[in-house]
């Protein structure tokens, strides 16, 4: 076992690539998902702002850009 | 709202899509890193360092990969103005230059110990590292306009103009010499790698194929989100209380909107 | 919308297009650097016997494989004397310092330094350059045991030359 973990005398350059890589994709499907969750919930705002106008607003209507 | 047909389309297939992406992602990533770190040999030279190469080379593969990807689908952005290719481009490159980074952080952890340098300006190092400063171009340039059409027409010439350095990187060790050794996998004759070394390999490669094909979901998602939130504050909506933009940063102010 | 987010919107945007400039500068600049001096990485053992006279104070890189049996460490302990070969010119190569992991007779190796006087080559830096293959100890010792570990040090050196 603890050869394993020697990695016959290259530990920290082995390991250190293997956390590294888990850190950086970790980090990068985190930041996405973090992302996709606000953006949901800002865009779910803006609908319920959006529906709660549109009687009101009857002479001109949301444009769609 | 045809603009959003097609990548309703494309929403409707990703939610198929994702959970086989998830399962083959995990799979293939618990084997292979099983097979990486306890079941493959020691190289009968490199020792241990070999390991190294089992994240370094399937990093290099997605960040030439993803590089094609983007570029591709900046062209049809260019070309046939298709919103979806050129959401696929911008969520692509922070995958792509996460691989592209990742490579060059193994390849110096593993030429420190095996070369006897961290780095060397040889013709494979430089072009792949020109591959990292052109996804970062392409990710400062598409953001750099208010106006998302200007920034994906400055940021897919940018792609394409940079594919050219693909196949240098690809090749830089056949036409020049350099400290970097020769392909040992896509090769005439075949791979140079014994067959144990080659499944951990593959099966990693296979796992961060499933990781691009995840994040491009997600980011593409996102893209399309933060799209429909730009339409809707430019047609006036949330404008009158512009903390309404943010209410994860202010939630008060957004109840008062109401 | 007011004038200073205006305002702010257009540095961020400068800001921007700043790093974008850079960004291609910089892979413009990396470029050019690559063309001019590390295209060619180093010189084998027949490149520098063509270009004599040999210019001796330039400092440039050779590549090539460490001779069987050339190794030799000199009395004080830290330099060592090996000579370096594409299997048709030699050179030899003197070296005070530390070498990679990877430096063996009969392996790849790239020295920076130049050439004295004597002809010989006075290395600053010793970098070990490996080939493509990967494989187990024991699949080595098989294909040295068959005879077909000379095809493989044949094309190292020859993949050393062009």
């Amino acid at each position: 076992m603890t050869d394993f973990f020697e990695m016959g005398g290259y530990a920290g350059y082995v390991w250190s690539s293997y956390g590294l890589a888990t850190i950086a994709l970790l980090v990068l499907l985190m930041v996405s998902l973090r992302g996709l969750t606000k953006s949901r919930r800002d865009l779910a705002h803006l609908e319920t702002l959006l529906k709660s106008r549109r009687p009101r607003r009857k002479k001109a209507p949301v444009r769609q850009p | 709202m045809h603009r959003f047909a097609k990548p309703s389309v494309f929403l409707k297939l990703a939610s198929a899509v994702m959970p086989w992406a998830i399962g083959i992602t995990v799979l293939t990533l618990a084997v292979g890193l099983y097979l990486a770190l306890v079941v493959s040999p020691a190289d009968y030279q490199q020792g241990d360092t070999v390991r190294i190469m089992y994240i370094h080379v399937p990093a290099a593969w997605m960040g030439l990969f993803c590089y094609v990807g983007m570029a591709i689908c900046g062209a049809m952005s260019l070309i046939w103005k298709h919103p979806l290719a050129d959401i696929a481009a911008r969520a692509t490159a922070p995958i792509g230059a996460t691989f592209t980074a990742l490579c060059l952080i193994t390849g110096s952890l593993w030429g420190e110990p095996m070369w006897g340098t961290w780095w060397v300006w040889d013709a494979r190092l430089t072009s792949m590292l020109i591959l990292l400063f052109l996804y970062l171009g392409y990710m400062a340039l598409v953001n750099a306009f208010d106006d998302p059409e200007r920034g994906s027409k400055a940021g897919s010439a940018l792609a394409l103009v940079g594919v050219i350095n693909v196949p240098i990187v690809k090749f830089s060790v056949d036409w020049w010499n350099t400290l970097h050794q020769p392909a040992s996998v896509a090769r005439m004759g075949g791979p140079s790698i014994d067959p144990s070394m080659l499944w951990p390999l593959f099966l990693i490669a296979v796992g961060f194929t499933g990781y691009y094909v995840i994040v491009l979901i997600l980011r593409v998602r996102l893209e399309l989100n933060e799209r429909r939130i730009r339409a809707l504050q430019l047609s006036g909506i949330g404008e009158d209380s512009p903390g309404n933009a943010q209410p994860a940063y202010n939630p008060e102010q957004a109840g008062a909107g109401k | 919308m007011s004038l200073s987010r205006a305002k702010s919107r257009k540095r961020q945007r400068l800001y921007l297009i700043g790093a974008a400039l850079l960004a291609a500068a910089g892979a413009a600049a990396l470029g050019l650097t690559a063309f001019r001096d590390s295209v060619v990485f180093f010189f084998s053992p027949t490149e520098l016997a063509e270009q004599s006279p040999m210019d001796t104070g330039r400092r440039l890189r050779i590549g090539g494989l460490v001779e069987e049996g050339s190794l030799q460490k000199l009395d004080n302990g830290s330099t060592v004397t090996f000579t370096v070969t594409d299997l048709q010119h030699d050179v030899q190569v003197s070296y005070t310092g530390i070498l990679p992991d990877l430096f063996r007779e009969g392996q790849g190796v790239v020295a920076e330094g130049h050439m004295n006087p004597k002809g010989q080559f006075v290395a600053q830096e010793v970098l070990a350059k490996h080939d493509e293959n990967y494989m187990p100890r024991e699949v080595a010792d098989a294909l040295k045991k068959s005879g077909h570990w000379e095809e493989i040090e044949k094309k190292n050196a020859k993949n050393m030359r062009n």
